[in-house]
This record gives C-alpha cells, sequence and structure tokens, in this order.
C-alpha cells in the first residue's frame, strides 16, 4: 500500500536531550498532492521534515519515504528527494552558476551544462550567473534554491518555508511553479505561515507543541475548530475592540483590515455580549470563520508550551 | 557612584559570560592546558643538544683483546650504542644509508699487529652528517676517548701504546654531507615541515565550515557519500601541495645549493604519500573539531610535536627512548627519512620501504577515523 503514500511515518518522535521536538507525529500523505504544514514557531515542523528525508534520526517511530525506510535507507531517499531548507544553505562563497552545477554533479545528471543552462534560463538568472550566490536578493535566493532543488526531478519535494521573506508578486510566481510541479507529479509538502499559502494546498497538517493537531482540507479545519464568528464593520469598530476583548464567550477578537472578528464557541453567547454593546455605530453579521480563526483557536487550544525546555 | 562602577559590573559580566563559554567549549580547554604541558616535556625532556646513546654498528675484521678494549671505552663513554657487530662492509654500510645507525665504527684487519709495530693503523668512523647535530658531540669525543682508553686500560707490555703521539690514526668520514652544512639536513626537511603545517591546517576546516555556514544541511540532504565528501575536499589540495613541493625544492637547489644526490621519481612518491597522509588528517580533524576555531588550534596541537618530535629540530636517534617510540607515530618522521635520504644519501626504493609503507599505514588509520566519524546526520 506504501506504494501509493509519498510519505508514510508513525509516530515520529525527536528528543534533543532532554526536550522533545516532535511527539508522536503521524503521517499519511498521497503521492501527487500538495499539502500544507502549519503551526507556530517551535512547533516541529522543520524537524519532522528533517526526520522524514533523512538529515535527523527519529528518537522513536517508523516508516517510510517514497517506499524507502526512514531509518535504513536514508541514500535512496535522498536521491529521490527535493529538500529546500528554511535558512538558505547554499554556498554564498561559489557564484550562482557554480552552485547549479554543483548540484547537478552530486545528482548526477547528464549533460550538465544543457541542463545548467536550461535551469538559469527558466530562473531568469542567466544573465546574472556569475554572481556569487551570497550577493542575490532573499527572494532571489529562494528561487534559486528552489530550482537548485528540482533540477534532478525529484518524487517528493520538502519545502521549509520557502516564501519567508518573498514579495506577494514572487509569492504568487513561487506557487504557481508549486502547482506546475505537482501537476508533473511531484508530491509537495510545504510548511509555511501564510494562511493565504494554506488555502492553496489540498491538505493541511497543523503542529503545535510538537503534536499533530489537525489534519485535513481547509474546510475541515475551519469546522472542526468549532467557531462562531461575527464580522462588525463600522465608524466605531476601533473602540468597541477594547471593550470586548476578554468578555465571557468571546475567544477571539481580531481585526481584519477595518473590520473586527469576534469568534467564539457559542452562538447565543457571542449574540448576547454584542447586544450589551449595541450602542455604538456597528454592523455585525455572522460570517464562515476564516482558516487564520481556526489557527488561533487551535493554538489557543493546544495551549502553553508543555515540552520540557532543556 | 553607580555610574562610575558600571564599567566594572560590565565587565564582570562579560568575564562571567567568558567563564561560561570557555567551560562548554571543552576542547578549547583541554587544549589551553595541554599545550604549555606537552612543550615543557618536550623541551625539557626530549630534546638533547648533545645526543648521547647513538646507535652504531661495529665493523671488525678481526677480535682481539685490544680492539674489544677499544670498543668498550667507545660504548661506556655514553656516546655510542653498538646495535650491530659485522665483519661485513656491505651491511654496515646499508644500515648508515637507512638512517638505522648514525655511525659505522671499523677496525680494519690487522689493525692490532700493526699497533703492536707502531704503525699507527686507522680506525675509521663513518658518520652520518645529514643531520651534523646528532654526530659532532660523538665524533668530537671518540679521540679522546680512544686515547685514554689505551692509556689506562692496558696494562702490561703493551702498555707503551698508551703514550702520545697516538699509536692509532682516526680517520673520520662526513658521510653524504661532507662540510656539514646544516641546510643540507633543515631545507629537505622544511619541505615536510610546511606541508604538514599548511595541508594540515587547510582541511581541518573542511567540514566545520559546512557546518558554520549552515550549508552542512544542504549537502547531507543531497547524495554524497562521506568517502566521496573526504576525497572530494583532499584532492583539490594535492595539487597545493605539488606546487609547495617544486617551489621548496628549487630554493633548496638555487638559494640553498642542497644537493639531489638520488632518484627524483622516488621523492616523488613520497611526497605525494606525505601530502595524502596530511590531508587525510587534516580532514580527520575538521570530522571531530565543532568549529573552524577547534580545527585550526587541533592542527596546532599536531604541529607541535611533529617539529620537535620529528627528527627536524633535534637529531632523532638522540631523543630518549620513549620521545623516538612517539616520534614514530607522526608522518613528519618518516616523511624526513625519505627526503634526506633521497636528496642527500641517494637511497633506493628497498631502503626507503619502511618509511614508504608507515605513511600509508597511517593514511588508512586516518581515513578509517574520518570516515567513522563523518556526520551523516545532523544530529
Ligand atoms: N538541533 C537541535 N537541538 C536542540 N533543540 C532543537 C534542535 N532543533 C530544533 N530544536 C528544538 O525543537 C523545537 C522544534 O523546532 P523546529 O525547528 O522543528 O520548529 P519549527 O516548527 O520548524 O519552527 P519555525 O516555524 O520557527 O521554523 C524547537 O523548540 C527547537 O528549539
Ligand atoms: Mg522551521
Amino acid at each position: 500500500m506504501s506504494q501509493e503514500l509519498a510519505i508514510d511515518v508513525r509516530g515520529l518522535v525527536k528528543r534533543f536531550g532532554s526536550k522533545t521536538a516532535v511527539d508522536g507525529v503521524d503521517i499519511q500523505m498521497p503521492r501527487g498532492e500538495v499539502w500544507g504544514f502549519l503551526g507556530p514557531n517551535g512547533s516541529g515542523k522543520t524537524t519532522t521534515i528533517r526526520m522524514i528525508c533523512g538529515l535527523l534520526r527519529a528518537s522513536e517511530g517508523e516508516g517510510q519515504c517514497l517506499g524507502y525506510d526512514i531509518r535504513s535507507e536514508a541514500d535512496r531517499i535522498k536521491s529521490k528527494t527535493g529538500y529546500m531548507t528554511q535558512k538558505f544553505s547554499f554556498w554564498s562563497d561559489m557564484t550562482i552558476r557554480e552552485n547549479i552545477e554543483f548540484v547537478a554533479r552530486l545528482y548526477r545528471l547528464p549533460h550538465t551544462r544543457k541542463v545548467v543552462d536550461e535551469t538559469l534560463d527558466k530562473l531568469g538568472l542567466t544573465h546574472r550567473q556569475h554572481q556569487l550566490a551570497g550577493a542575490l536578493s532573499g527572494g532571489w535566493k529562494q528561487r534559486m534554491a528552489l530550482a537548485a532543488v528540482t533540477m534532478h526531478d525529484p518524487q517528493l519535494l520538502l519545502l521549509d518555508e520557502p516564501t519567508a521573506g518573498v514579495d506577494p508578486q514572487a509569492r504568487r510566481e513561487f506557487w504557481d511553479e508549486i502547482h506546475e510541479l505537482s501537476l508533473q507529479g511531484m508530491t509537495v509538502l510545504v510548511s509555511t505561515h501564510y494562511m493565504d499559502e494554506a488555502e492553496r494546498c489540498d491538505r493541511i497538517v497543523y503542529l503545535a507543541n510538537g503534536h499533530k493537531i489537525v489534519e485535513g482540507t481547509v474546510s475541515d479545519v475551519i469546522d472542526r475548530s468549532g467557531l462562531v464568528t461575527f464580522r462588525g464593520e463600522g465608524p466605531d469598530v476601533r473602540h468597541l475592540a477594547k471593550q470586548l476583548k476578554g468578555q465571557p464567550g468571546l475567544d477571539h477578537v481580531a481585526y481584519f483590515g477595518a473590520a473586527l472578528h469576534v469568534s467564539g464557541e457559542d452562538r447565543e453567547k457571542i449574540r448576547s455580549v454584542l447586544d450589551a454593546h449595541s450602542g455604538h455605530d456597528v454592523a455585525w453579521q455572522e460570517v464562515r470563520p476564516s482558516l487564520e480563526d481556526a489557527f488561533i483557536a487551535l493554538m489557543a487550544e493546544a495551549g502553553e508550551d508543555t515540552r520540557e525546555h532543556a | 557612584m553607580t555610574q562610575r562602577v558600571a564599567p566594572l559590573f560590565r565587565m564582570w559580566a562579560v568575564f562571567l559570560k567568558e567563564t561560561v563559554q570557555m567551560r562548554r567549549d571543552r576542547l578549547t580547554f583541554a587544549i589551553m592546558f595541554g599545550m604549555p604541558i606537552i612543550q615543557l616535556i618536550l623541551f625539557g625532556y626530549a630534546i638533547n643538544l648533545n645526543p648521547k646513546h647513538l646507535p652504531a654498528a661495529l665493523l671488525v675484521e678481526e677480535q682481539t683483546p685490544i680492539v674489544r678494549t677499544l670498543v668498550q671505552s667507545l660504548e661506556s663513554s655514553d656516546y655510542y650504542d653498538f646495535v650491530l657487530q659485522t665483519a661485513d662492509p656491505m651491511e654496515s654500510s646499508d644500515l648508515l644509508a637507512r638512517g638505522e645507525v648514525t655511525f659505522v665504527v671499523s677496525f680494519p684487519a690487522g689493525f692490532t699487529r700493526e699497533l703492536v709495530r707502531g704503525e699507527r693503523p686507522q680506525i675509521l668512523i663513518e658518520a652520518d652528517a645529514s643531520d651534523p647535530a646528532a654526530a659532532s658531540g660523538a665524533v668530537s669525543q671518540a679521540q679522546q676517548v680512544l686515547e685514554r682508553a689505551l692509556r689506562h686500560d692496558i696494562k702490561g707490555p703493551l702498555a707503551q701504546f698508551g703514550r702520545a703521539p697516538p699509536a692509532f690514526e682516526l680517520v673520520v668520514h662526513q658521510k653524504y654531507n661532507p662540510e656539514a652544512k646544516t641546510s643540507y639536513n633543515i631545507v629537505p626537511g622544511l619541505l615536510g615541515v610546511i606541508l604538514t603545517m599548511t595541508l594540515v591546517m587547510i582541511t581541518s576546516i573542511a567540514m566545520t565550515r559546512e557546518v558554520e555556514q549552515g550549508t552542512m544541511e544542504n549537502l547531507l540532504a543531497m547524495p554524497a557519500r562521506p568517502a566521496e565528501v573526504m576525497l572530494g575536499k583532499i584532492l583539490p589540495y594535492v595539487a597545493v601541495g605539488a606546487g609547495q613541493t617544486a617551489l621548496i625544492l628549487i630554493a633548496a637547489r638555487v638559494l640553498f645549493d642542497v644537493p639531489f644526490a638520488g632518484a627524483f621519481w622516488i621523492l616523488l612518491l613520497g611526497v605525494s604519500v606525505f601530502v595524502i597522509a596530511n590531508l587525510s588528517l587534516g580532514f580527520t580533524f575538521s570530522t571531530i573539531a565543532g568549529s573552524q576555531m577547534q580545527a585550526m588550534q587541533l592542527t596546532f596541537f599536531y604541529f607541535l610535536p611533529s617539529m620537535l618530535l620529528s627528527g627536524f629540530m633535534f637529531p632523532f636517534r638522540g631523543m630518549p627512548a620513549w620521545a623516538q617510540t612517539l616520534g614514530e607515530v607522526l608522518p613528519l618522521t618518516h616523511f624526513l627519512r625519505i627526503v634526506r635520504g633521497v636528496m642527500l644519501k641517494d637511497a633506493s626504493l628497498a631502503q626507503l620501504q619502511s618509511p614508504l609503507l608507515a605513511l600509508c599505514a597511517f593514511t588508512l588509520v586516518v581515513m578509517t577515523v574520518a570516515m567513522v566519524r563523518y556526520r551523516r546526520t545532523l544530529d
């Protein structure tokens, strides 16, 4: 069965000394899909990805990646996986071309010269190929990294916050590229903190404190959160926000542009609070909770980081 | 008041922070204390500028009480340790060429008879002067020691031979470096020293630099095997080593007039093995050290005994046994035997077999350690 699954891991645990960074994560990800990997800082996303591609030895748990055992067949996994690290990890003291060439040679791609030329061309970096990679701007570094890790046509792409620090236009192009790669048959697991990116994924895995909290489509996740959200618009929302915060029944009060979202689990309780503050010039309307509302609720539910700190 | 002591508090804070960090960095800590201890031991005990107990071969073609007395006197002078007695001049000169003995003392056939007749027979001391410092003390003492032996130890009817002028003629052959020029000894040695220092240093940061620059994660995520990474990182520097060698050999010729007695290809073979030995050692350091700084310190830590115990600075055979044993472990020791052997003594491949094999063995061991230590994962 595992041939159908690109990633099939169970009970992954990673301890660093006395600290448990990842605590019993299961992921069963079918081939050909694009999944989003979300969770607050330090929730264990990077650590999980590293265990999947054999860069970290799991303290507990087992599984396969592309049908290969994550413990004993890391070399095979590496040759069929493209892993883009969270921090830029190409060689700053080598030129863009030299970096790409190095990767092409390590994967022993035939016709190195041609492949490298094509890659640079597709990237649009041909005219800057002799610049040091370290001199690229943040966004361009990310694009170069994506090009480098996809050059060997991997079956699985693991992208760790690939769009951090990338401008909106470039971000959109980045995602177009991801969907393009997915159409070609690549399986893609992307970690991100952006809600709009999460909404572009087939499914979402949400991690908090090293535990998997939810997994599902965007609407699954919103439903699972059990939230009710009211949206208020009007000139007085700013005054009202202060008064509403902390009222019983209102779990979160947050601005969405000029509007105010108040969310909670009990529709009637929210209504009664809003009625009690009806003196203001604000129009209230129940809306479907956004993914962000859901995540904030999930984060609050997950509570304090209870993992032991070394 | 608080204003004036603020710098003190900040200094104290930094002091505490540095203390904590220093204690965390075990390796640096160990080196900081290990270095002076080792220096003290080496300078205090191992180095001997008037080396005694140097290995010598005895070439005697006759066995008489007088010859035995004279040999005895050389031995009890503490300068000569006769490790072999032979009647075959081939055997003794081969030992000298290999550097296993520093002297060959020969008593020719008919020595005793000529002495009795007052014909002043010769005693020949051939000294390995490729290292002038080693031989000089022992050679300068020989005349006196032998004369005194004839004067005091020989009693009875033969006692007259102990009187001046000496009844024998001491002939000293300073072989391989007749003018006893120290540069002949130092310059070829310097080739080994420079290769050791630079090559070990350069590869010692091979992996630590990847770790420090954050590129290790990328390298590990790609399908590069440890041995591939090691060799890939070592090989470019073989060319560097070749360039350094050429430079030093040219300088030896042009600036110092050092002769080149032997076969160039044997030296080339020796240099190649030695360069690879040093590069692998550096790479191994880089798999042990946690940072580039530590790698540099390890290199320095290694460099010190290489200079002092290899026979570069001080005569190898003049060191105490334990220091010689330590020295045998160092590649530089073996390389010095090769380079001095080829350049000054025209040594043959067969004569240099054991240092060459020692270098190969060292390289193998060190590479094995590197492979065991190489990080395949990030933890
Ligand atoms: N090598 C390590 N040694 C010790 N602790 C580590 C190590 N790597 C990660 N951790 C800890 O494990 C936890 C999870 O880290 P991880 O990097 O996986 O989080 P993340 O979800 O990727 O966070 P972010 O969104 O900030 O990238 C953190 O608390 C981190 O401090
Ligand atoms: Mg991360």
